[in-house]
């Protein structure tokens, strides 16, 4: 038997398994229905590319934002055809939706939340959260046992994306739906009507693409290699300890 | 190794996932697939909620100022023109099918019915909505006059639009909908009658669906086992023509 304290050989980097088979299979998945329903959700926009405020709002009532229409090299399909678009986006969302909630129900109940995602308190110490802005800013990415846990910033946009966006863009998507609204009348009503449902649907889809261009960011800078493996097989090289 | 996350490394990547989103849509599997999601939602909303779960009624003031028209705005045929000259004096609406004792009823008639009046939102299939006050007969009392027979399950709306190449505007829903209590002939919107643009004399409202199912420029109310003989097969114009899902509650 080897003794519990295996004390890494200093030539040899330790290799740890940094994400378990649900979390690596969902973000897969999530790569995947992100790309088409966001793709196809700027083809849908295309049929009528202005948003409103309020419960109605049609060409004469005034809107909040007017657009081109997205370019066929970000539409899918890449010509216009609302009803292929539709097609794709909601035979895409409900498979996310599901995945979403079975992610939820796992990382509550298996550990992933309190273990990994769940603030410290001494993390929430406005000088911790300045510590970590400015490192985050000078892109000085932590190492050693540090890098196996995610940083005060980390957990606020992971949290903020599984439990606030990501939920906020299914029920948006549900209030757009003249059956869902004589199911669930109150949920239109929770976002102030159904072009403000649109709207927020809209919006919200286009933070994740901020998320998505940081995320990529991040895992091009901290070594898109150790990254990306972890993501597939789970195994992450930890970065030697600064001295 | 260097990874260059440019604006041009993006819209490549993009246009091939494209392509290959578009290929795979040729596919007939996948084709078959992506369409048949529209099930899944008329199942799960069907589920969800009950037989006869209300659309929102709104408030006077909540109307829209504009009720924007769609889709046909004058049918222009020969036909309609006459009857229009005439203040629809001579339209009929024809309910004709698998029904037990066919009806022919005038505008006179279905004023003489008792109404109903609802403020609802109408939502297009494109993304817009507007609001308006609908006053009109529930279908279900013309259809218990017509005596439905059993193997009746759809019913089909014939209008007198005519989009070309002697294809008629179409739409059909089931039963469930049919005989829903904000299921109505609508021959008012907003206290006036009917305007051409908004399709009169008359017009469908079934308010739990998008824009495309609300026929407009009734002519013939049919009842049916199955649509398969219908236009193009699919239960409606857009259905037949661009592919558009059959329930639009979605």
């Amino acid at each position: 038997m080897e003794s519990a304290s295996s004390e890494p050989i200093a030539a040899e980097p330790k290799l740890v398994l940094r994400h378990k088979g649900p979390t690596r299979l969902w973000h897969w998945l999530n790569a995947l229905l992100l790309y088409v329903l966001f793709a196809s959700g700027l083809g849908i926009f295309n049929a009528h590319p202005r948003l409103y405020w309020g419960h109605y709002g049609a060409n004469l009532d005034r809107p909040w934002l007017v657009l081109e229409r997205f370019g066929s090299w970000i539409t899918l399909p890449a010509h216009y055809n609302l009803a292929m678009s539709r097609h794709w986006h909601l035979s895409a969302a409900p498979i996310f939706a599901f995945a979403l909630l079975f992610y939820m129900v796992w990382s509550l109940f298996g550990g992933h939340l309190a273990r990994d995602l769940a603030f410290r308190r001494d993390e929430l110490a406005p000088r911790h959260v300045w510590q970590d802005i400015k490192d985050h800013v000078r892109l000085r990415f932590p190492t050693g046992e540090a890098a196996l846990r995610y940083n005060m910033l980390q957990k606020a946009s992971y949290i903020g994306v599984i439990f606030v966006a990501l939920p906020i863009l299914i029920l948006t998507g549900l209030t757009m739906s003249p059956g869902m609204n004589a199911a669930w009348p109150w949920l239109v009503d929770l976002f102030g009507g159904r072009q403000s449902a649109r709207s927020i649907h809209f919006i919200t889809a286009f933070m994740l693409v901020a998320f998505f261009l940081v995320h990529m960011l991040m895992v091009v800078l901290a070594g898109p290699l150790n990254e990306i493996r972890s993501m597939i097989s789970g195994r992450y090289r930890v970065p030697e300890a600064r001295r | 190794m260097s990874l260059i996350l440019d604006r041009r490394t993006l819209v490549l990547g993009a246009a091939a996932t494209l392509a290959g989103c578009d290929r795979l849509a040729k596919n007939e599997t996948v084709r078959e697939a992506l369409f048949s999601a529209g099930n899944f939602h008329k199942w799960a909303q069907r589920s969800l909620m009950a037989r006869d779960a209300l659309a929102r009624e709104f408030r006077p003031d909540q109307i829209s100022p504009f009720f924007r028209p769609n889709g046909t705005a004058n049918p222009n045929t020969a036909e309609y023109k006459a009857l229009w000259r005439n203040g629809f004096a001579d339209w009929r609406l024809h309910v004709t099918g698998l029904v037990g004792r066919p009806l022919s009823l005038s505008l006179a008639q279905l004023h003489a019915l008792p109404h109903r009046e609802q403020i609802t939102r109408h939502d297009c299939v494109e993304g817009w909505s507007a609001i308006g006050k609908w006053r009109g007969v529930p279908l279900k009392p013309i259809l218990d006059a017509a005596r439905l027979r059993d193997g009746a399950r759809y019913i089909v709306f014939h209008c007198a639009d005519d989009m070309g190449g002697g294809r008629g505007y179409y739409e059909s829903i089931d039963l469930e909908d049919a005989f829903h209590p904000q299921t109505i002939l609508a021959f008012a919107l907003n206290d006036e009658p009917l305007r051409v643009a908004n399709g009169a004399p008359l017009r469908l409202r079934v308010e739990r669906q998008l824009g495309y199912k609300q026929a407009k420029y009734l002519m013939k109310i049919e009842a049916v086992a199955s649509l398969d003989g219908i236009g193009g097969g699919k239960g409606g114009y857009w259905e037949d023509r661009a592919g558009y899902d059959w329930y639009a509650g979605i």
